[in-house]
């Protein structure tokens, strides 16, 4: 998954995969169907909030499994014709890569009346969001002496801010602030300017301490003192402020990302799948996510229910507020051409 | 007399035919209770071997591209350059440590010498993984280390130790040295002392005997333990990637990235059958001067 990238979830998840593909031998009948999502906390929040009350409203059964990268097996299983899974929550860019491809399913957004009021940026052909998360600035206040760091600009800007900084070893979300730093508004980002990018990186790149691979080592750095202000995902501040770390951040700036719904090509139970899909992004039910983790409703028409209190909604990366302040990520540019030559530069860009 | 001496030959005959059937059935018997394991090694080392080998040739077909690219893209060649010199840093510092170490060892009193290599051991039971958080912990800006030497006055601002090679490197050789201080000290244990008393008794120095009797005599072991931890470093994974800061990328790291980055199963591949092939060419030039079971078993 892209916010979990660290080796050891990528083991395990793998081995779920396997798992998964061992018991591949029975067919499910309608009315279930294998939704498949990252794991941890998160999958546990979802299934608290969203999974469970769709289930027994639609009469479904849902069985659930968790891959923290679910494009290898997207992959194979679109490949070789042998579907074991329906619905995948992932990020928008295998949905659409996948699509590319021919191994996700073309949603009939006829048969998802739910998504209708979703902003037109939320959906893909293939796609539609389920949950939204931000790479933001975090920093360390003590550090700045009530002056920290508000903006990619500030955050390249060594002489006014000086201090040990860090960065996400990934080029999505990074060469975006090194856009923004340079300039770039946030309106005018796409198709990102590959070149200016990677330049303005190598500006920043002797003052960066560490590029970190995972969210657990991103929190680690903040939490410990080791950096004064880094790239990190919302969720992870958060959890660390609740412990009590000296740890703020700021929507400005942020770059605003989320994971979509999709169906696998050929998935055994289509029907019951875009059913499930429809139920999940509706409003009530999304509104139920932030009350059990720190990320927003793919749907926004979750923050008019009511179910989520004022308080609470102002801290989420998708409230319309704090939404107007970031840029969405375009997932449809990463899946371009030019956005997989982009990420083939990553590698080289760090070993120079 | 004569028939009997004949017919005695009989009985020793049949004896030897009889012996000569039950070897074939105590090797049959052999091999039975060895296939398990063999399968073992079969099923889990030498079809996923093959495997990797196949798939580091395939890139819709037969193809060479991903070797290719190794030889030709700066990137690779950076990998490679990089993960040689750190190996090679490393065991020069892992010998420069473990030889004292496993000296001590070996001329100390038993208990003594028990004492020192349990307290090599004792780490090599802690995950590696430990190992690696324990050194960012010391090591860090705001690490013991650094405020120590903070407060005692002799540095004004912390010192980068890690998140870059330095850290990489000191992890690294602590979590290795094991790998030397052993070879090496059941190499010293079994050169006799009647040799250096020999020396000494020529009327040789401490420092003489030691450069023209024990030092030549311990090479063997030298090389032994030089060769596993070089090897063990070339593929080193966990440290460099927590202790590393992102951009020390050793080739077991290009391997990584080269899945979870680019899902490209092929380039992963080569990189992984370059770094074995560099792994035998080592062991097959070090066979050449010491037995390779003396490295491995450390007989």
């Amino acid at each position: 998954m892209m916010k979990d990238t660290n080796c050891l979830k990528y083991l395990f998840g793998s081995s779920v995969m396997v798992i998964g593909a061992l018991g591949a031998g029975q067919t499910l009948a309608d009315g279930e169907i294998t939704f498949v999502s990252q794991g941890s906390a998160y999958q546990d929040a979802q299934t608290v909030s969203i999974l469970d009350p769709v289930a027994e409203a639609l009469g479904i059964t849902i069985r659930q499994e968790s891959a923290p990268d679910a494009w290898p097996m997207i992959r194979t299983q679109g490949t070789t014709g042998q579907a074991v899974w329906d619905v995948v929550d992932t990020p928008p860019l295998n949905c659409v890569r996948g699509g590319n491809q021919g191994l996700i399913e073309e949603l009939d957004f006829s048969q998802i009346p739910n998504a209708e009021s979703m902003p037109e940026e939320y959906k893909t052909p293939y796609s539609v969001a389920y949950e939204f998360y931000s790479s933001v600035l975090a920093y360390n206040p003590e550090a700045f002496d009530g002056n920290p760091p508000q903006s990619w600009e500030d955050f390249w800007n060594v002489e006014e801010y000086p201090g040990n900084r860090a960065l996400r070893n990934h080029p999505l979300g990074t060469l975006e602030a090194a856009l923004m730093a340079d300039g770039v508004a946030r309106e005018d980002l796409y198709p990102l300017d590959v070149d200016r990018a990677f330049a303005k990186l190598e500006e920043i790149k002797p003052h960066i301490t560490t590029w970190w691979t995972s969210g657990g080592q991103s929190a680690q750095l903040l939490y410990d003192g080791e950096v004064d202000m880094l790239m990190m995902w919302n969720g992870r501040v958060s959890a660390i402020i609740n412990e009590g770390a000296d740890a703020d951040f700021t929507y400005n700036d942020g770059i605003l990302q989320n994971t979509h719904l999709c169906i696998i090509e050929g998935a055994p139970n289509q029907e019951t799948a875009v059913e499930f899909i429809n139920a999940a992004i509706a409003p009530e039910y999304q509104a139920n996510l932030p009350l059990h983790i720190d990320y927003g409703p793919g749907n926004p028409a979750a923050f008019d229910t009511g179910k989520i209190p004022d308080e609470r909604a102002r801290e989420l990366p998708s409230f319309p507020e704090n939404a107007e302040r970031q840029v969405l990520m375009s997932y449809e540019w990463w899946a371009s051409s030019a956005g997989e030559q982009a990420e083939r530069r990553w590698l080289e860009f760090m070993q120079r | 007399m004569k028939a009997t001496a004949i017919n005695n030959n009989y009985p020793h005959v049949s004896h030897r035919d009889a012996s000569l059937g039950y070897r074939r059935r105590e090797h049959v018997l052999m091999l039975l209770l060895m296939s398990p394991a063999v399968l073992v090694v079969f099923v889990l080392l030498l079809i996923p071997l093959g495997w990797l080998i196949g798939q580091s040739f395939y890139a819709d077909g037969f193809s060479l591209e991903h070797y290719q690219r190794i030889f030709t893209e700066g990137i690779y060649w950076n990998t490679f350059w990089v993960t040689f010199r750190i190996s090679f840093i490393v065991t020069l510092l892992a010998l420069l440590m473990g030889y004292p170490i496993a000296y001590a060892a070996s001329i100390l009193p038993r208990r003594w010498s028990m004492l020192v290599l349990a307290l090599v051991i004792l780490p090599f039971w802690t995950s590696v993984l430990v190992r690696a958080y324990a050194w960012l912990i010391l090591l860090q800006r705001s690490g013991v280390v650094n405020e120590s030497l903070l407060g005692v006055g002799l540095i004004d601002a912390p010192l980068a130790l890690v998140h870059n090679e330095l850290g990489t490197i000191i992890a690294t050789v602590h979590i290795l040295l094991p790998f030397m201080v052993l070879p090496l000290y059941a190499t010293m244990q079994k050169i006799p002392s009647d040799l250096i008393q020999a020396g000494a008794s020529l009327g040789g120095t401490p420092l003489h005997v030691f450069m023209r009797v024990f030092f030549p005599l311990s090479l063997s072991g030298v090389l032994a333990g030089m060769t596993l931890v070089f090897v063990l470093c070339l593929g080193f994974y966990i440290t460099p990637e927590l202790v590393g800061g992102g951009r020390t990328v050793m080739a077991s790291m290009l391997v990584s990235r080269n899945i979870q980055l680019y899902s490209d199963w092929g380039a992963a591949s080569a990189v992984s059958v370059v770094l074995l092939i560099c792994v035998l060419a080592i062991f097959y030039v070090v066979s050449r001067l010491v037995p390779l079971e003396k490295i491995l078993g450390a007989k």
